[in-house]
């Protein structure tokens, strides 16, 4: 019998054809997503990634909600040139805490993998909020509104408790005091703001848009981009250590 | 709708022998979930977290509403007898839902190309996006995604299956009511996804944003949607299962294994919108991709070679050209694409053995790409004289033409080297929309010119005049667009890479946004003209639908197409 005629299984009976694309179908996808999952070398070991603060990831969300990933990236490829205009190259552990991870598809605007520190919050205020005023040939919307909406600190703690289900290693005493921890950070003068340092490395505290009260989605957002690439210290950052 | 009456008549009554009237197991049994699906969506409204949330769960419900009184109404209207599966021995075809979807295919192409128009001149004059959150660009961009592929693409998809499954099969579709679940519950997803995202309503993974409750509902309506197509498959009265079918299959089956995969997502709240999706960093990296390169190999590409390998043949009047070849295309692809995910992640943290298996697969998924282009031209062999005469047989042609470029392009692109520029660049854009545009636009818009005459019982299109205009201004924008995207890709991913001879960086960032102006310009332009084509192609149709002179070919007592 020949291969065409034995083809004929497949062709004759529909159940027998779906079984056939189920298991050809699935090879693919089990070779190259699987070992991801145990492979050791797949994520570096590395000292200084942590998640998110609360405000951070509550400005990690308005950058989501608004699709600010379509115009820029989250991931500096080890090439000379995006080295020199962006940074180290981006670790895998740097992202291993995103949950869904950012690293983009375009840049219609550039990398933001390490922009944290590169720019003062006032910086940030006026070009969010008008970026041809700092940047005239900017292609890049206008977002003013997120000054006037003020972020929930009441709901946080859910948000972090469902990422700790997903694996995000966010302690007992984060969640707890998830709602305070989110105010303190844009509030220098709060008196949770040493409690809050202590529990989250690293974290800037700053009144990040320069008005008081309550934080606003733009305090987080700009606590979200402050943030970005500074958690591993470079200088002290051995590549040759996860060589295995 | 004004002519609601001409475009989705129902089934004339038959007379039949008088039977008692009751409704069916499904009809009844489908009243009662919707009727308790709005009354759990009514308590979410009232409990939600969110306004987007709210807004949705009240849609939900008044959708529910709808669904409970159209399928009393229905019931109520149709005669006791269901339409039977065969009429004087010949089937009985069931053209209801494929009309809807026709209908809702042109329609969101159209609302898909707009937004792609507003979103290209955004980028071109930035000043468009008011500063106003629900049109902003990044809101608006994952709104005409949505709308091109899976409201535009997807209807067409489903209404040629249902056409082609049941021609081919030589049966009545599976199903009374699951049919028109399946179309109209589809819709309602799409609403659903696209009212989302103008209120923010997102999980940021490309192709696939729609949040957990909406990924829930789609999940739903495509196992019944594949319940519907296999059912129709295993009644068939022919022996074999047309090759259409094959890929027709693989589509619905492999997309709905992706959709699982990628939106395995744990929502905060029931009663909220937002979630968190199951997979971080790398792994939720990989899985997307996985996801993504093959929503474009199963839902852009197998779905509508499905349409290539049904409507050439059937519209050039010819066999395909070889069924062996249509085999080893069929196997090949499927099993060659599921690995091409990882090109879409060179030289970021991904491992680099996974990265170079993505390529090595995706440059060898080259041969069966060009194998299924080869069995859709050759089909024209003796018949390529048609090409001057029918427009629409050259619209389809045309697409395969464009889906050889563009499998060619892809392979390449997946290289490692050449990647390394045309990655993150306008070029992939353009890649994309010689694809979108040529390959799945073209065979669409030729399929549908092709369906709308035969499911509407209409002796021919309006006028092939105005599908000969279709087919030079839409070309025409494909050019300009895809040529001011290779032009501005190339050049933005040099320009980032020069390096002046002192050894310094050459150009800033915004310099090279600054020299992209002049191609956004031109693409703009582009995409205007494939609106206009649209434009120029819903009127045509609009018309074959209104006055087209119905065909009167069987004169024994067939039913006239639903």
């Amino acid at each position: 019998m020949s291969f065409w005629t034995r083809h004929q299984v497949f062709e004759k009976n529909s159940i027998i054809l779906i079984v056939g694309i189920l298991l050809v179908i699935a090879i693919g996808g089990l070779v190259e997503i699987t070992p991801l999952f145990y492979l050791k070398s797949t994520i570096e070991a590395v000292d200084g990634v942590r998640p998110y603060t609360p405000l951070e990831l509550a400005g990690r969300n308005v950058y989501v909600r608004e699709g600010c990933y379509l115009c820029h990236s989250q991931m500096i490829r080890p090439l000379r040139d995006e080295v020199e205009r962006y940074g180290h190259f981006s670790l895998a552990a740097e992202s291993m805490f995103d949950h869904p991870f950012q690293w983009g598809s375009k840049r219609t605007g550039p990398d933001l993998a390490r922009v944290g520190a590169k720019y003062s919050d006032d910086w940030h205020v006026t070009h969010l909020t008008n970026p041809r005023a700092i940047v005239p040939q900017s292609v890049m919307p206008g977002y003013p509104f997120l000054s006037a909406t003020e972020v929930d600190p009441d709901t946080i703690a859910d948000h972090m408790r469902t990422l700790r289900t997903v694996g995000v290693p966010y302690t007992d005493d984060q969640i707890a005091n998830a709602g305070a921890d989110l105010k303190a950070q844009a509030d220098p003068d709060n008196a949770g703001s040493d409690a809050f340092s202590k529990r989250y490395a690293k974290a800037v505290v700053r009144n990040f848009d320069g008005k008081t009260g309550t934080p606003t989605e733009m305090d987080a957002l700009i606590a979200y981009l402050q943030m970005l690439g500074t958690l591993v210290d470079f200088k002290i950052y051995n590549e040759k250590a996860n060589l295995r | 709708m004004v002519s609601g009456a001409v475009f989705f008549q129902r089934e004339s009554a038959m007379s039949q022998p008088s039977i008692s009237k009751s409704m069916t197991s499904g009809e009844s049994g489908l009243a009662v979930v919707f009727a308790a699906t709005a009354f759990l969506c009514v308590i979410a409204a009232a409990k939600a977290l969110d306004a987007p949330f709210a807004f949705h769960a009240a849609l939900s419900a008044a959708a529910s509403v709808a669904a409970v009184f159209c399928i009393v109404n229905r019931y109520f209207e149709r005669p006791a007898a269901l339409p039977p599966a065969e009429i004087n021995g010949r089937p009985n075809y069931n053209m209801g839902p494929i009309k809807f979807s026709s209908f809702m295919a042109m329609f969101w192409g159209i609302a898909g190309f707009l937004v792609g128009l507003i979103i290209a001149s955004q980028l071109a004059w930035p000043a468009l996006n008011f500063d106003l959150p629900w049109i902003s660009f990044g809101r608006l961009r994952p709104l005409h995604t949505s709308a091109v592929i899976f409201a535009f693409g997807g209807n067409v998809l489903i209404a040629t299956s249902f056409y082609v499954v049941q021609k081919s099969c030589r049966v009545r579709l599976a199903g009374d009511l699951a049919p028109w679940f399946v179309v109209v519950g589809y819709n309602f997803f799409i609403l659903v996804a696209g009212t989302g995202y103008l209120l923010g309503v997102t999980q940021s993974k490309e192709y696939a944003e729609p949040e957990w409750y909406a990924d829930l509902w789609l999940t739903i309506v495509w196992v019944v949607y594949l319940l519907v197509f296999l059912a129709t498959i295993i009644k068939r009265k022919e022996p074999h299962i047309f090759v259409a079918n094959w890929f027709y299959l693989a589509f619905i089956v492999t997309i709905a294994v992706l959709h699982l995969g990628n939106n395995s997502a744990l929502p905060v709240s029931v009663f909220g919108s937002k979630s968190y999706v199951a997979w971080g960093g790398i792994q939720d990296a990989m899985f997307q991709w996985w996801y993504g390169h093959n929503a474009v190999g199963f839902f852009l590409t197998a779905g509508f070679l499905a349409i290539m390998y049904y409507f050439i043949p059937k519209r050039a009047e010819r066999p395909i050209y070889s069924y062996r070849l249509s085999i080893i295309h069929f196997w090949a692809l499927i099993f060659l694409y599921i690995w091409a995910g990882p090109h879409h992640l060179h030289y970021t943290a991904l491992p680099d053995w996974t990265q170079t298996l993505g390529m090595t697969f995706s440059i060898m998924l080259w041969m069966p790409s060009w194998g299924g282009m080869i069995n859709g031209l050759m089909t024209l062999s003796g018949a390529w004289d048609k090409l001057r005469t029918d427009p629409v047989l050259r619209m389809l042609v045309v697409s395969v033409a464009f889906y050889g470029m563009s499998t060619f392009e892809g392979p390449m692109m997946s290289i490692k080297v050449v990647n390394s520029l045309s990655h993150y660049t306008d070029w992939t854009i353009g890649h994309v929309h010689s694809g979108a545009l040529g390959w799945v636009g073209f065979v669409s818009f030729g399929a549908l010119y092709c369906l709308v005459p035969w499911a509407w019982n209409r002796k021919g299109l309006y006028s092939l005049k105005l599908v000969n205009w279709h087919f030079w201004v839409a070309t025409l924008g494909i050019v300009l667009y895809i040529s001011a995207m290779w032009v501005s890709g190339i050049l933005q991913g040099l320009m980032w890479r020069a390096y002046t001879s002192l050894g310094f960086l050459e150009y800033s960032f915004i310099e090279t946004v600054e020299a992209m102006h002049p191609f956004y310009v031109i693409r703009a332009a582009g995409g205007g003209l494939f609106l206009i084509g649209a434009l120029i192609m819903a009127y045509n149709l609009w018309m074959t639908v209104r006055v087209g002179e119905a065909e009167v070919q069987m004169p024994v007592a067939l039913q006239p197409a639903e």
